[in-house]
């Protein structure tokens, strides 16, 4: 038997009440956001319920908000210079006379951690979403003992994001490399990285030393809004 | 007497039955493995980290990358989760172009796979008889998009271009005489689809070859009844997917259960299996290549027929043609634009999955509405195959984990990404 998501919306907001922070429904997907203390308490409900039945966790992934939003190039307004030249070189601007706000600390949450559920009875999608409290040190109850696919995802998302898992059997890193330093997914970590690797022939050893490449920007991150997804905040007179 | 105890013994990353970079940490009673722990990471290219640094269509070549033996379908799951975005659907003409490469490929992966795995048992001619099939596929690869393994043939919006009239020839020279080229080219007079439906025709006998070596083989049935058996729940759990899923008794297929492309216009059957052995795996691996035989036929004959185009006339995500390019001077700003820039996506999130010759494979995309992915996250199967592999291999003897690697399809390019 199928079910229509609308109805799987309003059946969650009647069973998880307040513990469901928002629920959104767009582009054909259920999207709930929870508060991390509620995160191991709406995932049982949600595997457990013999309505719902997620009976599979398809995919868990971490995601950094640090820079949500941000794009490298405005294309908006123009400075007296002209419109910004989308990539700077490393050196001072001398035409920025401190109008640029530079480096505004982040507030807010950064770390969310995102589950894809899947119930293959109902043949439903729905994705879960919850941030973590604390910035420097994100915690969130692992999902091992309610879908044992999580082992995995939670290493991962432990691995780039430096996510800890509370309750996770194994949190080792996976993917990175035997004593790898940092997490790489991060926003802040660079894409170059930080360290390379080189045989030595005269240590006779594999040694490791500060990247030699420069870190280049071959497009900008542009935003531009579409007039046919976002209706112009103010109309042109021309 | 010293007290026996239980040792460890390295599996790989180099050796052939790892099926890549598989590092597999084994500890053993005996030759009875008591726990298998992968080392996976070998292969980490940070493919995800990479396209949140690059405009969405220059990422496609990536997603090739990923599994490098299902590549279209790679590029199919990436493709929808940017059009879902976007609210745009293909022409459909592209859809059933979509539909026929993901079968082609569903049948160049499992071809590797049967491949594989019969080497890894022991019988070295399905190696060898596999490649002469991929042989044909990977020219229909070429013939399309101009690469045999990595084509970014998909594109947000359709596909690169039409399927072609010609088949390349071959020529004779130093190592080829006349008649072996003539040999060569006897079934590649006609169009690219003529060549297809020839492989077709042919190709059920092929299938029929493969099972007469294997399906009643002693030796075959020896090595995989009753290895790595998965009973449904578990299979859920572990958070398995395609063959392996159905090979446990579920029957769910993404094409069936979530149609994307045209594969709501095809007549085709879920193979399942019953025991949740690495054989019934087998059988429904067999079987899935048969019957993406017949929708490989079913849509040659809607393509055929239906002439019309293969990418959205929307210039905001289809670059002009080339001829166009030359007149015109704000359809050369338009490629310029497209090809550097590229386009930006509304803001949200959108996760599009395709069944994928190893199972779900999804594309996962936050977009702040610019021209990069906020975040891109690949959902590969395999990773949460291997996963399993501690669970599947515990108890049975060292010879079976080759077994059950093989009969997981293991890829390391998806697994690591």
């Amino acid at each position: 038997m199928t079910v229509s998501l609308e109805f799987i919306k309003d059946y969650l907001q009647e069973g998880l009440g307040s513990k469901v922070s928002t629920s959104t429904l767009a582009l054909d997907e259920l999207t709930l956001e929870v508060a991390a203390e509620h995160w191991l308490e709406v995932a049982r409900f949600l595997r457990h319920d013999p309505m719902l039945d997620f009976a599979q966790l398809t995919d868990l992934c971490g995601v950094d908000y640090l820079t949500y939003g941000d794009a490298e190039w405005d294309v908006t307004t123009a400075s007296r210079s002209g419109f910004s030249r989308a990539v700077q070189a490393e050196e001072a601007d001398p035409f920025d006379f401190g109008e640029s706000d530079g480096d505004v600390a982040f507030t807010g949450k950064r770390f969310a951690v995102v589950i894809h559920l899947l119930s293959v009875s109902r043949n439903l999608r729905i994705r879960v979403r919850t941030r973590c409290e604390d910035n420097g040190f994100p915690v969130v109850h692992s999902l091992v003992e309610i879908w044992n696919s999580a082992n995995w995802y939670e290493r991962e998302a432990f691995d780039l994001f430096g996510i800890m898992f509370s309750g996770h059997p194994d949190l080792r890193r996976i993917l990175t490399d035997y004593g790898f330093v940092g997490h790489p997914f991060r926003k802040d970590f660079p894409l170059i990285g930080q360290v390379e690797m080189r045989y030595d022939a005269e240590q006779k050893r594999v040694i490791y030393e500060p990247v030699s490449i420069e870190a280049r920007v071959l497009v900008p991150r542009t935003i531009r809004a579409d007039q046919r997804f976002s209706p112009p905040t103010a109309e042109r007179d021309d | 007497m010293p007290e026996i105890r239980n040792f460890t013994l390295n599996f790989g990353p180099a050796h052939p039955a790892a099926h890549g970079v598989l590092r597999l940490v084994l500890e053993m009673d005996g030759e009875t493995i008591v726990r298998a722990d992968p080392h996976i990471g070998l292969l980490h290219r940070g493919t995800e980290k990479l396209a949140e640094s690059k405009p969405y269509n220059q990422s496609i070549g990536y997603m090739d990358r990923l599994d490098y033996v299902s590549m279209m379908c790679n590029e199919h799951g990436y493709v929808l989760a940017i059009e879902k975005l976007l609210g745009i659907t293909a022409p459909e003409r592209a859809l059933y172009i979509r539909t026929m490469f993901d079968e082609i490929t569903r049948i160049l992966n499992h071809l590797l796979w049967i491949g594989a795995h019969a080497l890894d048992v022991g019988a070295m001619t399905m190696f060898l008889y596999a490649f002469r099939e991929r042989e044909d596929l990977m020219d229909a690869y070429e013939a399309v998009s101009g690469a045999r393994l990595h084509a970014t043939y998909y594109r947000p919006g359709g596909v690169y271009r039409d399927l072609p009239d010609s088949m390349p020839q071959f020529l004779p020279n130093r190592f080829r005489s006349e008649a072996e080229a003539k040999r060569l080219n006897a079934n590649r007079g006609g169009s690219l689809l003529d060549f297809l439906e020839d492989f077709t025709n042919r190709f059920p006998g092929y299938v029929d070859e493969y099972e007469t070596l294997l399906t009643d083989n002693r030796i075959w049935k020896q090595r995989l009844v009753g290895i790595g058996v998965v009973s449904p729940e578990r299979a859920l759990q572990l958070g398995f997917s395609g063959p392996m899923l159905r090979g446990s008794g579920v029957e769910w297929d993404l094409r069936k259960k979530q149609p994307y492309a045209a594969y709501d216009k095809m007549d085709f059957d879920i193979p399942v299996g019953v025991q949740g052995d690495s054989y019934d795996r087998y059988l429904v691996r067999v079987e899935e290549m048969r019957q993406s035989n017949s929708i490989i036929k079913q849509c040659i004959k809607w393509l055929r027929v239906n002439p019309g185009a293969v990418m959205l006339d929307d210039s905001k995500v289809a670059p002009p043609t080339r001829g166009e390019m030359k007149q015109d001077m704000e359809a050369l700003i338009q490629h310029f634009k497209l090809m550097t820039e590229g386009f930006c996506l509304p803001v949200g999130e959108s996760y599009a999955a395709v069944e994928h010759p190893k199972g779900e494979f999804g594309c996962y995309i936050v977009s702040d509405g610019a021209n990069k992915p906020y975040r891109l996250k690949v959902r590969a199967p395999g990773f949460a195959h291997l996963s399993a592999l501690d669970e599947m291999t515990k108890g049975h003897m060292l010879a079976d984990v080759v077994a059950i690697i093989g009969t997981q399809d293991i890829v390391f390019g998806e697994v690591d990404r």
